[in-house]
């Protein structure tokens, strides 16, 4: 299937703005394989919080940041990673384009110092583009350890650009490569060429008069030349977007080639050898040229993470493991919440009174004190309660596995699942994205080159729990399914809530393979795409910075828009409930008219009024019952675990209510943010539509399934 | 031209085994990829391991471990290395 399912080309071409703070400001691109380190490199310089993670393509979008050296300001932008500049996906094209295009006054190349070989090739198609560049050689600490050597003055030599070690993780190195982005500054660009077989460099010459003649000093015409004969497509129109013209449409373009056609006939060579030819050109020198910068090979260096590989992916042990990493996950997540949950709730409950007294003391009117204390603080109060503890523990967890390098080893496992509903076997990585957030899955899934798996990815990755849903489903496993059993230690309840959430994931992961193969086989038909999934290194997580960044940048983000979200849906809720409505309230009549349909579906109104509302985020849908239910009964708040269940049961919640608010929660709509973000990637109204009916029809099918079963028994 | 199936292709190096290249047949974007990857006429090949459920088989290459489908792998023939 084409490029035409999305609209134009992709989100990507929603440019990055360069954002000078002055004219002198000078804009350095960070280009690199995936996972050397970019990102890291990035938030070291500039101060800033790219998240970083263990895997090829933790970086989709070109991002921007300030750092000031010598008295110079510099503006450098972290760019997703590409093995080539001759881009085969979305996040590639970004990075391509800004490289090529974005006029950056220099372009450092991050390189693996554990795999230059390979990293070499993008070094080498960079200073072919005549770009002025620095070459920054990381992972120097891995690469120590693993007993490899380069000889970087060598380097610096033959490539005629400034090379810089660093590891910069430990921020080692990056001085001395701010030092070298200096005097790249100041220096001419590189004038690097590769020598191509003589039948290439014949078209090379004959193009590049008129090229020069056509784009002038604004782009090196040699490399132009080669581009307009390694067959890449794509990068023509971009070349187009550049130069304001087709510049193959060009007459002394046009004759150029015909001339070099005729050339390749009477010497008996075809445009697909010229197209190899300097694609593997390319390679080949950099393999030549790798064996001589390493100056000793680690013999064995990888022995450690092979063998650990076997243990992770292998038959007997691989998904096993998998569940028991699932299962610790939440057991400690379960475990280490309830405490400070029970703790944060008394504290903030107890505060409620306390500022309602207060503030109608000092003479704030009282219906003021009650919209903002008992509307807006009472809810936020709930959100923060129930949300932060398991978030604050949850996210750590994640990003540690992250960094380690799991989160490949899990795509490896399940591909032959996604292969069997045609979807790519990176959707994987973007349903474990999901957990987290479901809008940085949706953004994640631009690492999926094929225009028709990446849909896939897209509308299926609310099946994926979000860490903003997993709350619902603790305090409904909790109350209904372990409180239930009478005699339970607490350690026990901990582990059956545990063992109940790991079912609740698999059968998401179900729910996500089915509906990808439905979709398969209607509205995006097509057969599995080629792809090629890269296993990192394994890399030891610094385990203490882990858990301060996650806790800092991730868990008090999702946070404040939970809290966002919360104000205006307690003052909401507020109103409903005070607002009379003939003999009832307002907030009584609309949770009675969604009371049928919540009933079909084995939940009631206040039910799906709570769903509703916490459309901007789900983080808010467990409050906003409670909220109504307490409005509803008139009742004080009394906050503890069972109080908590026995408010749900005197509204007539039973087993199967639960089970249908726990499907429900795994299958509905996705929450605002993520459906901006989804019709932001897809640039098309149809599949954010599609994305917002796909789930949340699934809900109501499965549910309502679930719910005349167990009448039938009943 | 000979037929297909007589011809060694990755797919046929057993886990353990090194292999050295001698064509790649994908086509467009996929051949491309390859490429980049070092897939490239004359290099070595050594194929690690493949998943407990299915053909996805990591390879090591330029000192580093792609995995892919044996759809793919398909595509690229090779001369096992007995060592
Ligand atoms: N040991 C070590 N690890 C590093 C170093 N630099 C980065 N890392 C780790 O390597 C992993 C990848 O780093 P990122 O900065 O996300 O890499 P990236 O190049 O931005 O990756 P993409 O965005 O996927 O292209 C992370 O787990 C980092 O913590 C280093 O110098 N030494
Ligand atoms: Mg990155």
């Amino acid at each position: 299937m084409s490029r035409k399912l999305f609209h134009k080309s992709s989100a990507v071409d929603q440019k990055l703005i360069i954002e000078k703070k002055s004219e002198d400001d000078k804009v350095i691109a960070l280009a690199g394989n995936p996972n050397v380190g970019k990102s890291t490199v990035f938030n070291a310089l500039t101060g800033m919080r790219q998240h970083t993670g263990n895997w090829p393509g933790k970086t989709v979008e070109n991002v921007q940041g300030y750092y000031e050296y010598d008295d110079d300001n510099y503006i450098m932008v972290d760019v997703p990673g590409s093995y080539s500049l001759i881009a085969r996906s979305a996040e590639e094209e970004a990075a391509r384009d800004f490289i090529c295009f974005g006029e950056p006054d220099v372009v450092v190349v991050v390189c693996d110092a554990t795999g230059l070989a390979r990293n070499l090739n993008l070094v080498l198609q960079v200073l072919e583009t005549g770009k002025k560049a620095v070459v920054c050689v990381n992972l120097c600490d891995e690469a120590k350890k693993r007993n490899i050597k380069i000889d970087l003055e060598a380097m610096e030599k033959e490539l005629g650009v400034p090379v810089v070690g660093t590891a910069a993780r430990s921020k080692i190195g990056l001085d001395e490569l701010q030092a070298a982005i200096k005097k790249a500054i100041h220096s001419e660009p590189a004038q690097f060429d590769i020598t191509y077989p003589d039948y290439i460099e014949k078209g090379i010459s004959l193009l590049k008069e008129p090229v020069q003649a056509l784009v002038g000093d604004s782009l090196d015409s040699r490399w132009v030349s080669i581009k307009l004969l390694d067959g890449d497509d794509n990068f023509q129109k971009s070349l187009t977007d550049f130069l304001g013209f087709e510049l193959i449409k060009d007459k002394s373009i046009k004759l150029a080639l015909e001339k070099y056609e005729q050339y390749l006939k009477e010497n008996d060579r075809t445009v697909v050898e010229v197209q190899d030819g300097i694609v593997e050109m390319v390679v080949q020198y950099s393999l030549l040229l790798a064996d001589r910068f390493i100056t000793q090979h680690g013999k064995e260096s990888d022995a450690t993470d092979r063998k650990l590989d076997k243990i992770l992916t292998s038959k007997a042990t691989g998904f096993p493991i998998m569940l028991i990493l699932l299962f610790v996950v939440f057991w400690i997540t379960i475990t280490g919440a309830n405490y400070p949950s029970t703790l944060l709730a008394n504290l903030l409950f107890g505060l409620e009174e306390k500022l309602a007294a207060g503030a109608l003391s000092i003479g704030v009117p009282f219906l003021v004190v009650d919209i903002l204390i008992h509307g807006v603080y009472n809810v936020t109060a709930w959100v923060v309660s129930v949300m932060l503890p398991p978030m604050a523990i949850f996210f750590p967890m994640f990003t540690l596995l992250e960094d380690l390098g799991y989160l490949p080893r899990v795509a490896f496992n399940l591909d032959h699942f996604f292969k069997s509903c045609d979807a790519c076997g990176k959707q994987a990585l973007t349903m474990c994205m999901g957990y987290g957030c479901n809008a940085v899955g949706v953004t994640g899934a631009r690492i999926i080159d094929s225009p028709r798996e990446r849909l896939l990815a897209i509308i299926t990755n609310n099946f994926s729990p979000c860490n903003g849903r997993f709350p619902i489903l603790i305090s409904v496993i909790t109350i209904f399914f372990i409180g239930g059993i009478s005699g339970l230690s607490s350690s026990m309840s901990s582990v059956l809530g545990a063992l109940s959430l790991v079912l609740v994931i698999i059968f998401s992961i179900v729910m996500t393979l089915l509906v990808s193969k439905i979709l398969s086989m209607t509205v995006l038909k097509g057969v599995p795409s080629s792809f090629t999934l890269e296993l990192p290194p394994y890399r030891k997580p610094q385990i203490g910075r882990v858990i301060v960044r996650s806790i800092f940048d991730r868990t008090i983000k999702v946070l404040g828009r939970a809290i966002v979200a919360a104000a205006p849906a307690g003052l909401i809720i507020w109103v409903l409930s005070n607002v009379s409505y003939g003999d009832s309230t307002l907030l009584y009549a609309f949770t009675n008219l969604l009371d049928p349909f919540g009933r079909a579906l084995g939940m009631d109104g206040v039910i799906l009024t709570g769903f509703i509302l916490g459309l901007p985020a789900n983080e808010i849908v467990m409050p906003i019952m409670i909220m109504i239910y307490l409005a509803q009964g008139g009742g004080l708040i009394e906050l503890e675990g069972a109080a908590l269940g026995n408010l749900l049961i005197a509204n007539g919640w039973t087993w199967v209510t639960a089970v249908s608010v726990l499907l429900f929660t795994v299958m509905h709509w996705p929450c605002s943010t993520t459906l901006i973000t989804i019709k932001k990637e897809t640039q098309s109204w149809k599949w954010t539509f599609m994305s917002f009916l796909v789930p949340t029809i699934s809900g109501i099918i499965i549910t309502f399934l679930f719910n005349s079963i167990v009448n039938v028994f009943i | 031209m000979e037929p297909l199936e007589t011809k060694l292709t990755l797919s046929d190096i057993p886990n353990g085994k090194s292999a050295v290249i001698t064509e790649v047949i994908a086509e467009d974007g996929m051949r491309r990829r390859l490429q980049d990857l070092g897939f490239i006429v004359g290099n070595n090949v050594d194929s690690l391991n493949t998943a407990a459920i299915g053909d996805l088989t990591a390879y090591r290459i330029n000192g580093t471990v792609i995995a892919i489908r044996k759809d793919d792998t398909d595509n690229i023939l090779v001369e096992e290395i007995n060592v």
